[in-house]
């Protein structure tokens, strides 16, 4: 098996509010996935819970050979393969850009200072910030907060990146710049999960588009199902998105 | 009889000097103790948890007069002879353990629980998150506060008179039953306070107006 995300049946329950009822869904590797839907369609939750921040009710999840069922999980070796960008960004207001992504090279990674550094100074040139190192977040744009958030996770080299919304909170220029790193990656051959809002990207980058309406994956296809939808929800999401 | 003089005061400075001291040691063990207070309130283990959460309870609901007659006389008991000073400090770190430990408590649990989820998903431990990413944003949170406290502990050392410490309160009460001027006695003894207690009052403030600005 070449799959590198494998999702069977999983069903996640927030008290009595069923959210995914029964999805699945596998990514091969090197694969660009746009998961895309309406507000409260699920798709955030299934995000989440391949990165174990939600655990799910029954199915399985399979991560890069990490196993995500009901049983216990190696988050360390989980989270060493998978990287994930928010939408909110989170990072750490009390640490500068670079030791934002030093943090984890260092006490996760074990490396020396110096190949901690070379290493942050790498990912930040390719997020075009290099500049900006020394600089505190809240002395960045949204926009270039997100990049480092993106530089952060990238740092650590991930199998796999799944981002969560990243362009959500952000205006339309900034937004412009966030997908251009994302596009960067998707053509340096990183496997990637979207959830995104943003049908045009989606449509130029994603191999796959899985939509998802009322916790289920609704339609699921290449990008061409964002210009011809077989199943009438996906019709009116994109007609009314578009 | 006596009247005011230079030595009288002298003997009062000698009394703040001691204030400090019993306030320092109160802070700085109440601190170490009350850290601890708050790791354990944050633990994963429940049992740990409650146990703690009980101790603050019982703490927070007992005066501190009662639980510096406990130190001093009731250990007394036993045969151990307590030094004023030691049971002092003693009982006043218990005491500021208890509402330190729940000051940072409120602060750290304040943090964002997406710094969590950011500080986990790089693959920190739990540990390593709590004290690299969650604690220095907390203590930087929780600094107008602990020094808010701080005037507290200054004031709550004048208990140590009662088992006859000689701070600042206990020297205004032996200056006062050799020259019965209770009036100028104690309102030079409250303007000492005042003093001590006034400048961290202010700096606490203005370190909140700051932390508010940064927020903003």
């Amino acid at each position: 098996m070449s799959a590198i995300v494998n999702v069977r049946d999983v069903h996640k329950k927030f008290g009595d509010n069923e959210v995914l009822k029964g999805v699945s869904f596998e990514i091969e590797r090197g694969e660009v996935v746009a998961i895309i839907g309406q507000s409260g369609s699920g798709k955030s939750t299934a995000l989440r819970c391949m990165d174990h921040l939600e655990t799910i009710n029954s199915g399985s999840i399979s991560v890069c050979g990490h196993e995500l069922g009901t049983g216990t999980v190696n988050l360390r070796e989980l989270r060493k393969d998978v990287g994930i960008v928010f939408q909110s960004y989170n990072l750490f207001p009390h640490l500068t850009v670079r030791q934002n992504i030093m943090l984890a090279l260092k006490h996760v990674r074990r490396l020396s200072r110096d190949e901690c550094n070379s290493k942050a100074e790498y990912v930040l040139d390719k997020v075009g910030l290099a500049a900006k190192a020394d600089s505190y977040p809240e002395q960045l744009s949204g926009g270039q907060q997100q990049r480092v958030a993106i530089a952060r996770s990238l740092a650590m080299e991930p199998k796999v990146m799944l981002f969560d919304e990243v362009t959500s909170a952000l205006d339309p220029q900034l937004t412009g710049e966030v997908l251009k790193v994302i596009e960067d990656l998707a053509k340096g051959g990183m496997t990637m999960v979207l959830v995104t809002h943003e049908m045009s990207f989606a449509r130029r980058i994603a191999d796959k588009v899985i939509f998802m309406y009322q916790g289920m994956v609704w339609e699921t296809g290449g990008p061409e199902i964002l210009t011809h939808p077989e199943t009438r929800e996906l019709q009116e999401f994109v007609g009314t998105g578009l | 009889m006596d009247t005011f003089s230079s030595v009288q005061l002298l003997y009062l400075l000698k009394g703040v000097g001691w204030t400090l001291v019993l306030s320092a040691l109160s802070f700085v063990l109440g601190s170490v103790a009350g850290f601890g207070v708050m790791l354990a309130r944050v633990s994963v283990h429940r049992p740990l948890r409650i146990l703690t959460s009980a101790y603050i309870q019982i703490i927070q609901g007992i005066p501190l007069l009662v639980l510096l007659f406990i130190v001093y006389f009731g250990v007394g008991i036993f045969g151990i002879n307590v030094a004023p000073l030691v049971a002092s400090a003693v009982a006043l770190m218990i005491h500021v353990s208890a509402f330190l430990g729940e000051i940072w408590r409120g602060s750290v649990q304040a943090i964002e629980k997406t710094q969590w989820e950011a500080s986990e998903c790089l693959g920190l431990s739990r540990w390593q998150s709590l004290i690299l990413v969650i604690i220095p944003q907390a203590l930087r949170m929780s600094l107008p506060p602990s020094v808010g406290y701080l005037v507290q502990v200054i004031k709550l050392t004048s208990l140590a008179s009662v088992v006859g410490f000689v701070e600042l309160t206990r020297a205004g009460q032996i200056i006062n039953n050799s020259l019965f001027q209770p009036f100028l006695v104690f309102v030079l003894v409250g303007i000492f306070y005042f003093l001590l207690c006034y400048p961290l009052s202010l700096w606490s403030r203005a370190m909140e107006r700051k932390l508010n600005v940064g927020n903003r």
